[in-house]
């Protein structure tokens, strides 16, 4: 023993939370990251002039958009804001039918087929990796301008979202559950309906109402490429420079998205 | 689905008569013979066991966790799929039953689970009729379309448990023992010819243990049916079991009467001794 050491202190072991080597690649992520960071600032090459005037614009824009034009409502808002919430009901309904099958596929409890896994896992990033903009003008080009582009691109771009949750809530299920009916003798679609069913029920309604309440903030962008709803106005109103008409739409849509939030959460309390 | 409605004699089988009857001068309900598992190649978890189970008493086998007792009990209903070896269950190899076959066997293999294993968010009725899914196509199950002697019988059984007022309850607001209770009369609710019990008193103090298996005890000898019960409790098992088999690493070690079980069996069994008293 040493003297004037606390011997206490010499038989104290180590708290070791990282190994040398994964200090150092702690340290070179954060390189990495500092680095990017700077290369993209320099790349992107912002004007200077445009930033400082940014306050100007932002005032002149203010003062244009206000008083909205209220009275723009009846004319032109409304009907369109009733479409865009059956846009985005129908395709959330749309999409829950055709995500049922493909989620089924992607639960490796479920399907142990590994080309039926592949293609379903497939399924689920294509439809998520293209942005509902995107699929509305795909919609656009084939069934031309209006609500059924819209309610398609809704729908094929939740298929990843609702399949891909319901997928996992699958995955989770107690096993213990179905495993016991298909002790009974269970033709497996009974132990679906009667294992699974019943303990995804409460997850799939939330992921639904989930899914609908972002429908509704999305098929509201969409009218901008033509594919129906609230869109089409504010485009129409953007393209004429009626910013007091913009104000209009932006306050419905504000409120529309508001009220279905409330409402989603109050559902999901009640059934959960 | 072709099994729908499996004909007018079905409500008879409810009724305990005796599987036995159906086989006249056959005492053995289940056969097993050189029965070989191993879940990892070069792992054998059951090592070629011989097994013969009367038609008839409590049968329970124990010995030290990780020894194959749940796997030799899954094997015989293929919820594990045994690697070699041959199950014989009323003159059937189960072992070698297609799906539609080994369906059609799973329906007359009760089971029981250590954590119950009941579906939570459905009631307790709902529960007892899942064991008769087996006999009911899915889209009757799906709009609950039992026949209505199933729902007799469900009734019935939820009585002869003890649960009697709580067949609207949800499964998940029962205790364990009251659970347990719901997870036999499913099982039972299959008209079994066997009953398997994996560790059914695991997860429940001692005095529910001993209901649970005195009640399981008396119901499968109402139906004169035999069970096979995996116990850790040496002294549970001996006070229901006409039969212990011990099991230790993959072997049988044991294969007698209660009383004859001593601590140098004990020992084999489970290894060590300072745990014996």
């Amino acid at each position: 023993m040493m003297t004037g050491n606390d011997p206490v202190q010499m038989t104290h072991r180590r708290l070791q939370r990282f190994s040398p080597l994964e200090r150092f690649s702690r340290w070179l992520v954060l390189l990495v990251v500092v680095a990017a960071i700077v290369v993209s600032t320099r790349h992107v090459e912002i004007i200077p002039e445009f930033l400082y005037d940014a306050p100007t614009q932002i005032l002149d824009l203010l003062n244009r958009l206000w008083p909205p034009d209220l009275s723009y409502y009846q004319q032109g808002v409304h009907e369109a804001l009733v479409e865009t919430l059956h846009i985005a009901s129908l395709g959330t309904i749309l999409a829950l039918i055709l995500a049922l099958p493909v989620a089924l596929c992607s639960a490796t409890n479920i399907t142990t087929n590994p080309l039926l896994h592949a293609f379903a896992k497939l399924v689920l990033v294509s439809s998520r990796s293209v942005n509902s903009l995107v699929w509305a003008l795909l919609f656009v080009a084939i069934f031309g301008p209006g609500t059924l582009a819209g309610v398609l691109a809704i729908a094929f771009r939740s298929v990843g979202f609702v399949g891909k949750l319901l997928g996992e809530a699958l995955e989770e299920v107690h096993m213990g559950s179905v495993e016991a009916l298909k002790a009974t003798g269970a033709p497996a679609t009974s132990v679906l309906l009667k294992g699974y069913w019943p303990q995804v029920m409460p997850a799939l309604w939330s992921i639904v109402l989930f899914r609908w309440d972002i429908n509704v903030r999305e098929s509201a962008v969409l009218g901008l490429v033509g594919a129906g709803g609230i869109g089409v106005a504010l485009n129409n109103a953007l393209n004429t420079f009626y910013w007091d008409k913009v104000a209009t739409v932006l306050l419905s849509i504000f409120a529309v998205v508001i009220v279905a939030e409330l409402v989603v959460t109050q559902i999901r309390k009640r059934i959960i | 689905m072709s099994e729908t409605g499996s004909g007018p004699t079905e409500p008879e089988n409810l009724r305990g008569k005796r599987p036995a009857d159906n086989f006249v001068g056959e005492e053995t309900a289940l056969k097993i013979r050189g029965l070989f598992k191993e879940y990892r190649p070069g792992v054998a978890v059951l090592k070629g066991l011989d097994l013969d189970v009367d038609c008839r008493g409590v049968t329970a086998i124990i010995g030290p966790s990780g020894t194959g007792k749940s796997t030799l009990l899954r094997c015989i209903n293929r919820l594990v799929e045994p690697t070699s070896g041959e199950i014989i269950f009323e003159g059937e190899d189960i072992t070698k039953l297609s799906r539609a076959g080994l369906r059609r066997a799973r329906r007359k293999i009760g089971m029981v689970f250590q954590e119950y294993n009941l579906v939570e968010r459905l009631s307790v009725i709902e529960n007892l009729l899942c064991g008769r899914l087996g006999y009911i196509s899915p889209l009757k199950a799906w709009f609950r379309k039992f026949p209505s002697q199933d729902i007799d019988h469900a009734f019935e059984l939820l009585d002869k448990v003890g649960l009697g007022d709580l067949a609207y309850q949800r499964a998940d607001n029962l205790s364990g023992g009251q659970r347990q209770r719901v997870g036999i009369a499913r099982a039972l609710m299959q008209a079994p010819h066997i009953l398997l019990a994996d560790e059914p008193t695991s997860s429940l103090d001692p005095k529910t243990s001993v209901e649970i298996m005195e009640l399981m005890a008396r119901l499968a000898g109402d139906l004169d049916i035999p069970v096979i019960v995996n116990i850790h409790d040496v002294a549970l098992g001996s006070r229901f079991a006409q039969r212990i088999i011990g099991m230790s690493e993959g072997n049988i070690v044991y294969d007698g009467l209660p009383s004859g079980l001593t601590d140098t069996h004990l020992k084999e069994i489970y290894g060590g001794e300072d745990w014996l008293q």
